[in-house]
C-alpha cells in the first residue's frame, strides 16, 4: 500500500508534530492512546479551511499555514521574565494560576491561598488517571489537535455552596517564539456556588507563537458565575481557543471576551443551557487593527425550557482588520418559553476593514421569543462634527464615540471592578491609535 | 480690529451656489440678528463659520480676530473662541454629558496652551454654571442630549457656551422646537452670557426670539446675500411686512 505522508504548506510532515512531542506529553498509557487517536483525526482533517462551513471566514490553511512545533518547557530565564509579566497582568485581588508556554508554573501561582477554598490540580497530574479529560463531543480538527497535544492546564473543582472570596485568574504567558502551546483546563462549579474566573493571554516578548487552548466548564444549579477572557497576544501570534460550557438550572452565567491582539484569533464557544430557569449573558468586544483577524464563534444551545440568553458583541476595525462573528442560537423542541437575543455590531474605521457577521437561529420549539440583529458601518459624521465643533481633535472625537460604541457590550459585565478594568483596556487601545 | 469679518463669501454645496458674496462684520460685545426666509443661506453661513464639512468656499474670506478661519479645523476654531449653538443638537448615546463637557473643555484649554482642569475643579465649575441655568444634575449624568426635550437640548448648548467662554456665539435657529417658556429660559441664559468682550450672532426666522435677545444690529438675508442691515426696529418691520419685499431686491 502506498500511503502518502501528509505535509504542511512548509513541507514538514504533519505527523512530526506529534512524534517529536510524544515523549513530553503527560498521561497514562490509556491517555496516550486517546491522544494518538485524536492526532489521527487531526491528520485526517488537517487545518480547517474555507470549505468547512464553520470555518468559512477563518481559513486557517490560508491564514496560518501550519501548526508550529511544541514549545520547549520554560527554563529559569523564561520563568524569571514570566514572573515580571505576571506582576503587570495580575488583576488586583485575584488568585493567580500561571501557565508559561503551556506548562503550569506553581512558583508563580497562588496555589496555597486557592486550595483553602477550591479543589485544585494540574492537567498534567490529572491525566495520570483520567483519560476523559481529553474527550469532548466535538469533531473539530483544532479541538482534536488540542486533545492530542495538551501539555498542561488547571483542573478546578469548586464545591457546592462555595462562595469564592476572590476571583481566580488563569494567566497564559508566551515566552517562546515560533512555537506552539497547547493547554486544556477543566472547571467544575458546584450547586449554589459563586465564582469569578478570568483568563488572560499575554506575550512576554515572544513573537509568532501559536496558542491552542480549550476550557471545559460545567456549572451546577443555582450558581452564579462570571467568566471574563482577556486576549492580548502578540500582534503576530495565533490564538485558537475553544470553550465547552454546560449550565445547570436557575444559574447565572455572565461571560465576556475581549480581543486586543493576535494576527489570527478565534474564540469558539459552545454553551449548553441544560437546566431550566437559567440566564446567560454572553458579550464581547474585538478591537482589531493592521491586518489582524479576530473571529468569535458562539453556539448557544437552549436544550431545556425557560432560559434566557443575551448576546451583545461589538467589533472595532481599523486599517485592514477583519472581524468574524458567527452566532447560532439553537432552541430544542422541548425548550419552550426560550428568550434568546443576539445583537452584533461592527464599526469600520477604514474602507479596507472587513466585518463578516453571521447570526443564525435554529428554532424547533413554537412558543419562544428569539431575535438577532447585525450591523456594520462607519462613525456617524454628524456626531463627529458636533464633537469637533466643541474642540475635540478628530482622533479624540473618534475615541469618545468608539468608547460609547464598545461600552454597550462592556456595560454587560456585572462586576464593577472588572468592568472598569476592561474599560481601561479599551481606553489604552484607543490611546495607541492617537 | 473686528472680531469677525466675512468678506464677499461664496459657498457651494454639491455644485449649487448657496452664498453669493456675503459680507458681515461683527465687533466685540455686539449682538447681531440674521433674519431671512427659509433657504436664504442663514444656516449655511453658520455651518461654514464653524467648519462643517460638505461646503466648498469658492471665493471670499472669513477672518476671526484677524486670522483666516477657513484655514483652521473645526476644533481649532472652537479653541480660538468660536461657538456654534446647533439648531438640532445631536444625541450621543453612551457618552455621559459630564465626560463630554470635561473632555471638550480640556481639549480647548490644551490647544490654547492652558492647564487642564482637575476633576474636582471641573465639577465645581459645572455645578456653579448648571445651577445658574437651572439644569438639574441628573441631566448631566445622562448620555449627551439622550432623551432630552427640545428645551433641555438648547439649555445644554447654553451650558456649554457658559463653560467654554467663547468670544463669538452663533445661535442657529435657537427658537426652533421651543415653547415660549423654554425659549425664555434659554434666552435668559444667553443674555446672562453677553458681555462687552463677547459677541452674539442670532440666526432666526422669526422676530419672536428678538423680544428676549435684543439685537444691536439686524441683517436681512435673501438668496445668499445680506440685502439690508439696520437697528432692532428692522426686525419689527419684517414682522409686519414679511420677507417678500426683499425677495426681489436680492
Amino acid at each position: 500500500m502506498n500511503v502518502a505522508v501528509a505535509k504542511t504548506g512548509k513541507g514538514r510532515a504533519v505527523s512530526d508534530l506529534f512524534t517529536s512531542a510524544e515523549g513530553r506529553l503527560p498521561g497514562s498509557p490509556s491517555v496516550i492512546a486517546v491522544r494518538r487517536e485524536a492526532f489521527e483525526t487531526y491528520e485526517r482533517l488537517g487545518l480547517p479551511h474555507r470549505r468547512i462551513e464553520e470555518w468559512k471566514y477563518t481559513d486557517l490553511r490560508a491564514l496560518v499555514g501550519e501548526v508550529l512545533p511544541l514549545s520547549a518547557a520554560p527554563d529559569a530565564a523564561a520563568l524569571k521574565r514570566a514572573a515580571d509579566a505576571v506582576k503587570v497582568h495580575a488583576i488586583a485581588g485575584a488568585r493567580k494560576l500561571v501557565l508559561v508556554d503551556g506548562v503550569f508554573a506553581s512558583d508563580l501561582s497562588d496555589v496555597k491561598a486557592l486550595a483553602s477554598e477550591v479543589g485544585f490540580g494540574t492537567l498534567r497530574e490529572a491525566l495520570e488517571k483520567d483519560a476523559d479529560l481529553l474527550k469532548t463531543a466535538s469533531t473539530d480538527a483544532v479541538i482534536a489537535l488540542n486533545a492530542a497535544m495538551a501539555t498542561d492546564g488547571v483542573v478546578l473543582s469548586i464545591a457546592d455552596g462555595t462562595q469564592l472570596s476572590a476571583p481566580i485568574q488563569i494567566i497564559h504567558l508566551a515566552t517562546a517564539a515560533s512555537a506552539s502551546a497547547f493547554t486544556r483546563s477543566r472547571v467544575m462549579v458546584g450547586k449554589g456556588a459563586r465564582a469569578t474566573i478570568i483568563e488572560s493571554f499575554v506575550a512576554v516578548g515572544a513573537k509568532a507563537y501559536q496558542v491552542n487552548d480549550a476550557v471545559v466548564l460545567s456549572i451546577g444549579d443555582n450558581a452564579d458565575v462570571a467568566h471574563i477572557r482577556l486576549m492580548d497576544d502578540a500582534p503576530d501570534a495565533v490564538n485558537i481557543s475553544s470553550h465547552f460550557v454546560t449550565v445547570g438550572a436557575n444559574t447565572k452565567l455572565n461571560f465576556f471576551n475581549m480581543t486586543t491582539g493576535a494576527a489570527v484569533s478565534r474564540l469558539q464557544g459552545f454553551i449548553t443551557l441544560a437546566g431550566e430557569g437559567s440566564e446567560l449573558s454572553a458579550n464581547g468586544v474585538n478591537l482589531l487593527q493592521k491586518t489582524e483577524h479576530g473571529d468569535t464563534t458562539l453556539v448557544v444551545d437552549h436544550a431545556v425550557p425557560n432560559c434566557v440568553s443575551r448576546e451583545v458583541f461589538r467589533a472595532v476595525l481599523d486599517d485592514r482588520a477583519h472581524s468574524v462573528f458567527q452566532g447560532r442560537i439553537i432552541v430544542r423542541p422541548d425548550a419552550q418559553k426560550t428568550d434568546g437575543k443576539m445583537m452584533i455590531r461592527a464599526l469600520l474605521l477604514s474602507d479596507e476593514a472587513e466585518a463578516d457577521n453571521k447570526p443564525e437561529l435554529e428554532i424547533f420549539a413554537d412558543d419562544v421569543s428569539c431575535g438577532h440583529g447585525a450591523t456594520a458601518g462607519a462613525l456617524d459624521d454628524s456626531l463627529l462634527f458636533y464633537l469637533k465643533a466643541r474642540g475635540l481633535p478628530e482622533k479624540q472625537a473618534q475615541a469618545l464615540l468608539i468608547q460609547a460604541f464598545v461600552g454597550e457590550a462592556i456595560e454587560q459585565i456585572a462586576d464593577d471592578g472588572l468592568r472598569e478594568h476592561v474599560i481601561g483596556i479599551a481606553e489604552r487601545w484607543l490611546e495607541r491609535r492617537q | 480690529m473686528a472680531l469677525l469679518e466675512v468678506k464677499d463669501l461664496k459657498v457651494r454645496v454639491e455644485e449649487r451656489e448657496i452664498l453669493h458674496g456675503l459680507n458681515l462684520t461683527v465687533n466685540e460685545g455686539e449682538i447681531h440678528a440674521i433674519m431671512g426666509p427659509n433657504g436664504s443661506g442663514k444656516s449655511t453661513l453658520s455651518h461654514v463659520i464653524a467648519g462643517k464639512p460638505g461646503y466648498e468656499v469658492t471665493d471670499g474670506q472669513i477672518l476671526f480676530k484677524g486670522e483666516d478661519l477657513l484655514e483652521m479645523a473645526p476644533e481649532e476654531r472652537a479653541a480660538k473662541g468660536v461657538f456654534l449653538a446647533f439648531q438640532y443638537p445631536v444625541e450621543i448615546p453612551g457618552v455621559a454629558t459630564m465626560t463630554f463637557l470635561r473632555t471638550a473643555l480640556n481639549a480647548q484649554r490644551k490647544a490654547r496652551g492652558e492647564s487642564e482642569y482637575s476633576t474636582p475643579d471641573f465639577l465645581k465649575k459645572v455645578r456653579e454654571v448648571s445651577k445658574s441655568l437651572n439644569i438639574p444634575q441628573d441631566m448631566l449624568k445622562r448620555g449627551v442630549n439622550v432623551g432630552f426635550s427640545g428645551g433641555e437640548k438648547k439649555r445644554n448648548e447654553v451650558l456649554q457656551m457658559a463653560l467654554f467662554e467663547p468670544s463669538l456665539c452663533i445661535l442657529d435657529e435657537m427658537d426652533s422646537g421651543l415653547d415660549i417658556d423654554a425659549l425664555r429660559i434659554a434666552a435668559d441664559g444667553v443674555n446672562a452670557l453677553h458681555s462687552p468682550k463677547r459677541a452674539m450672532v442670532v440666526i432666526t426666522h422669526y422676530q419672536r426670539l428678538l423680544n428676549y435677545i435684543v439685537p444691536d444690529i439686524v441683517h436681512v438675508m435673501s438668496k445668499g446675500r445680506v440685502v439690508k442691515s439696520g437697528g432692532k426696529e428692522l426686525a419689527l418691520e419684517l414682522e409686519a411686512s414679511g420677507y417678500a419685499q426683499f425677495e426681489d431686491a436680492a
